[in-house]
């Protein structure tokens, strides 16, 4: 097709699509609206669970399949980019030099690492208290590790990140959500992902159930299948020699 | 609905459902921490046990479904007093039938790949299988799911791996580039159905599809809520299913992921995931649209006959055309893909019944006929139906095993193919007396298409034709061999498991007992009732409906399948023994193929052109 | 302000599919994929907004004290975020390998598979 029958026939689709959610909008309760009849009765859930962060409730109690499913995914993106960004035959690798780093910039990211990994640690375990949990402490906790690589090169991520483990890391704790879902059917009138454990006092940190032991299992799953990821990307950045392509 | 006694976990819905996601899911974690530990044989072995006793899950669920759906929630969050926020699992036999396929067939694919890969990264050597494990709880969780959300979570599940393993064959250019505008057009299909999922939630406040079709129904009733959101909804969420099940106009990425994806994965793609998207688009719009204030009967089915159609006739005429064994066949695929569309859009027992065997059968055939390719591949480093002329001499069973898969295709009884074809067909003259005339010619083109290729590769027939292809074509050539050493004879496992494949599809057809079973998924998948009932945990859903829809073998419909095999090997000797003439019959569709340029920006301009073209036919059309 | 909210949400997608339709570097594609994405954010939070409420986190106040906006939606919108990161993932890892097979990554130049 050519630029202009794309742009043509794009411009024409654009106008129906916009069309419809305008329609849609229009006719749908107002933004702020009062009426949540499934919010509310999460809400209600949550604290019956002892639960402070109802989101939290929702991700890992009421809607545990759904976050079951997005770990899968992000599981499968990480075997993906393991898979997919590979060396292959007839390519070579290169040695990465040591770059010059300011003393100033060392001290900041000597600082700066503790600092991220305890924030990314209280964000994890503070899941079903807090805003945050399991993914977005194990996004703190791997850029927590790459601080290595931003403040300092490429050689010393190499030598603080100890890239076997955190792979099998990863997959045992994909396994560990699923595994743990299994243990709701040790319960009376048991179901899969079922919470199970003493739901304790409301706003301790061992409360909620089983919700702070799917929040450690996806942290460490997020923190370790981030670092992998990018663990790839740089390896195909830095390590792999520049090629003019087949 | 609560029983006294609780059921044993073998006939409870509650542990076989999960179980049916949750066992290959813990088989990916286990196979990717472990595999590189373990020797190449305890790691096939461990994937194979794992991927049975999925399909045992599969096949007493499947058992549990002959009376109606059954369903359960997760988490223990059941229904009160009709409201519940947990997610629902639900299967009737349509539903626990895909699931049960998917296992079937990615069994069949583990053991195929026993022998099959010396797969890179050899650091890394659990990866494959564990892809291979994720893709099949993403397909399982998608065809169990009761949840709309859920279903996208599943949906993109079942995408990433399967991203992910069609671009496998890094080292070559092609893969790379065909995985990525599967990746692409998929992941935007599916952001379209997730705005579609929030207007929903934001009319009825609800996710699951039993809840949404319940709400929409009473709020018709009580004339609050309006039609747009919805009208909407139903077009941006059957697109993403569309795109899935490759219907035209959304159908360019089949046939690129398919030429380059490994000889395993595209047995997966053709044989279930792409049906699974004419699953989904039956399913949903049963479930959520069917009712008062969803969007009428007529209008769904006029929609899905024409594009399904449409898809039938693409895919045949761009089927012929192809020298690419690979995208032949995925082209084939396609045009398969349209028809079982036509037989799901028809919103009959019957329709549904045959559309159901068809896409049973035709999964046996279609991966059998994807093993042969991937033993030419292995053999001769090449799927050039021109360029390997008279190679396959060296493998005759192989090429006994193509042809009869041709022949199949194009509805030889007593294939399954052949038994769904004709009933598809016999409730498709109930609505316009021309469609089966379609049906034939479609099915006789991709059969043809096929039997000619066996004819030219595995017996030489005909003259060896120039290498040269007018426009712009794949050829094929050069495609690096999959296996190990391309001078060993082809390892039995790939052998035994074609030819158990094509033995499935043919039992189908020959054992009534197992047909019948499997067409009362035609009558389940159109109970809307039955489906909402047991959701809701109301009495009576077990009832289904009066009687299950005809399974047998009618004269008409056996005539009217020897009459496309007929001319599909008529067409294929046509195509062979007089190839000047074959050859003028393709400049008409050059403009078609030209249409199909491998560039992402078209693609996605058709996703809009058919997006835009679906809402109005809903919101014009009464 | 309601249809202000889904003319936001209409734009911001189809930028995206525009930018896709359009593009000649596909690291820009993969770009516009992810703003499309975006725009199913927008929808999401702002079906679950109560006017006056706040967040549904009760660490720090008692329950039934104030409104609070719909978790639900919330937790979609993170399930959502984390499948638009892996598959941005994905596909930048292929775009890397196209560059590297190819040599180069327009889409007008990728001509492969055609026909």
């Amino acid at each position: 097709m050519t630029r202009a029958a794309r742009a043509a026939l794009f411009w024409v689709s654009a106008a129906a699509i916009a069309a419809g959610l305008l329609w849609s909008g229009l006719a749908l309760p107002r933004i702020g609206t009062a009426d949540h009849p499934y919010g509310s009765r999460a809400v209600a859930a949550s604290l019956a669970r002892r639960t402070a962060n109802a989101v939290s409730s929702v991700n890992f109690d009421q809607r545990a399949l759904d976050t079951l499913g997005e770990e899968s995914i992000l599981f499968a993106a990480v075997l993906g980019s393991v898979v997919l960004l590979r060396q292959v035959r007839g390519e070579r690798r290169t040695h990465a030099r040591a770059g010059y780093v300011l003393p100033a910039t060392r001290l900041l990211g000597l600082g700066l690492a503790p600092v991220t990994a305890v924030t990314g640690v209280y964000v994890v375990a503070h899941g079903a208290l807090t805003p945050g949990g399991g993914f977005q402490g194990g996004v703190v906790l791997a850029t927590g590790l790459h601080v290595a690589y931003v403040a300092l090169d490429y050689r010393a991520l190499r030598r603080v990140r100890p890239l076997a483990v955190l792979e099998v890391a990863e997959a045992l704790a994909a396994g560990a959500f699923a595994a743990l879902g299994l243990l709701g059917f040790t319960a009376a009138a048991g179901s899969y992902l079922r919470n199970v454990l003493p739901l304790g006092t409301f706003n301790d940190l061992v409360s909620a159930g089983l919700v702070p032991a799917f929040n450690t299992a996806v942290g460490v799953e997020v923190a370790s299948g981030i670092s992998v990821v990018l663990s790839q990307f740089l390896f195909q950045a830095v390590e792999m020699e520049e090629t003019d392509g087949a | 609905m609560r029983l006294s006694a609780a059921p044993a976990p073998w006939s409870d819905p509650a542990v076989l459902l999960p179980l049916g996601i949750a066992v290959p899911l813990l088989g990916a974690a286990f196979m990717a921490a472990a595999g590189r530990h373990m020797p190449r044989v305890v790691m096939d072995a461990l994937t194979t046990a794992l991927t049975a006793v999925t399909v045992v899950d599969l096949v007493l669920l499947w058992r549990l479904t002959g009376s109606g759906t059954v369903s359960a929630f997760m988490g223990g969050w059941s229904m009160r007093r009709g409201e519940s926020v947990g997610i629902v699992l639900a299967a009737d036999r349509a539903g626990s039938g895909m699931a049960l396929l998917v296992a079937l067939l990615v069994l069949a694919v583990i053991v195929y790949s026993w022998r099959y890969f010396d797969e890179p990264p050899r650091s890394h050597r659990g990866t494959f299988p564990a892809l291979l494990l994720l893709f099949e709880a993403g397909m399982t969780g998608f065809s169990l799911t009761g949840d709309l959300f859920d279903a996208f979570v599943f949906f993109e599940l079942m995408g990433t791996a399967a991203v992910a393993l069609t671009g496998f064959r890094v080292e070559d250019p092609r893969p790379v580039q065909g995985a990525l505008i599967f990746g692409v057009i998929n992941a935007l299909a599916a952001y379209g159905a997730l705005l579609g999922i929030g207007l929903l939630y934001a009319r009825t406040g609800e996710l699951g599809m039993a809840q949404i079709g319940a709400r929409i129904a009473e709020q018709s009733q009580a004339h609050t809520g309006s039609r747009a959101p919805v009208v909407v909804a139903f077009v941006l969420v059957s697109t993403a299913f569309l795109v899935k099940a490759a219907i035209a106009p959304f159908h360019f990425w089949l046939a690129d992921a398919h030429a380059v994806a490994p000889t395993p994965v595209c047995m997966l793609l053709s044989g279930v995931m792409v049906e699974l998207g004419g699953y989904g688009v039956a399913r949903v719009y049963e479930t959520v649209f069917s009712g008062p204030g969803g969007v009428p009967h007529a209008v769904f089915t006029g929609m899905m006959v024409t594009i399904g159609l449409l898809t039938g006739v693409v895919g045949a005429l761009m089927c012929w055309q192809q020298r690419h064994l690979k995208r032949l066949l995925a082209f084939s695929s396609l045009a398969h893909s349209g028809l079982f569309l036509v037989g799901l859009g028809l919103l009959s027992p019957d329709g549904s019944a045959g559309a159901l065997l068809w896409i049973a059968g035709h999964a046996g055939v279609k991966a059998a006929l994807f093993a042969v390719t991937g033993m030419l591949l292995d053999r001769h480093g090449s799927v050039d139906e021109l360029g390997l002329h008279g190679r396959g001499r060296d493998l005759p069973a192989a090429g006994v095993l193509f042809a009869l898969g041709g022949l199949a295709l194009a509805g030889l009884p007593p294939f399954g193919t052949a038994l769904g074809k004709a009933l598809t067909e016999e409730a498709a003259a109930e609505r316009q007396a021309w469609l089966p005339v379609v049906f034939v010619l479609v099915s006789a083109l991709t059969g043809g298409a096929v039997l000619r290729a066996a004819l030219r590769v595995f017996a030489g027939a005909g003259e060896c034709p120039p290498s040269e292809g007018a426009g712009p074509e794949t050829t094929g050539e050069g495609e690096e061999p999959e296996v190990r050493d391309p001078r060993r004879p082809v390892p039995r496992p790939m052998q035994a498991v074609a030819w158990l494949l094509l033995a499935g599809s043919a039992v189908i057809g020959l054992v009534p007992a197992l047909a019948e079973r499997i067409a009362r998924g035609g009558a389940q998948v159109t109970d809307r009732l039955g489906y909402l009932g047991s959701v809701f945990g109301t009495a009576g859903h077990g009832a289904g409906p009066a009687e299950a829809p005809a399974a047998g073998w009618t004269t008409s419909g056996v005539l009217l399948d020897l009459l496309s095999a007929l001319l599909a090997a008529a067409l294929a000797a046509g195509a062979v023994y007089r190839p000047e003439r074959a050859r003028a019959l393709s400049a008409p569709v050059a403009p078609l193929r030209r249409l199909h340029s491998g560039h992402l920006g078209d693609y996605v301009v058709w996703w809009g052109v058919g997006v835009a073209a679906l809402l109005a036919w809903v919101t014009l059309a009464r | 302000m309601t249809l202000l909210w889904y003319a936001a949400t209409a734009w911001i997608f189809l930028s995206g599919v525009r930018g896709l339709t359009r593009s000649r570097n596909l690291v820009q594609a993969v770009g516009c994929l992810a703003v499309a994405q975006s725009s199913t954010y927008v929808l999401l939070l702002g079906i679950g907004y109560r006017s006056g409420a706040t967040a549904p986190v009760f660490g720090d106040m008692a329950p039934g004290s104030r409104p609070v906006v719909d978790p639900v939606v919330q937790a979609l919108a993170l399930t959502d975020v984390v499948v638009g990161a892996t598959v941005t993932a994905l596909l930048l890892a292929l775009v890397i390998q196209i560059r590297k097979r190819h040599g180069t990554v327009d889409p007008d130049e990728l001509t492969g598979l055609c026909g």
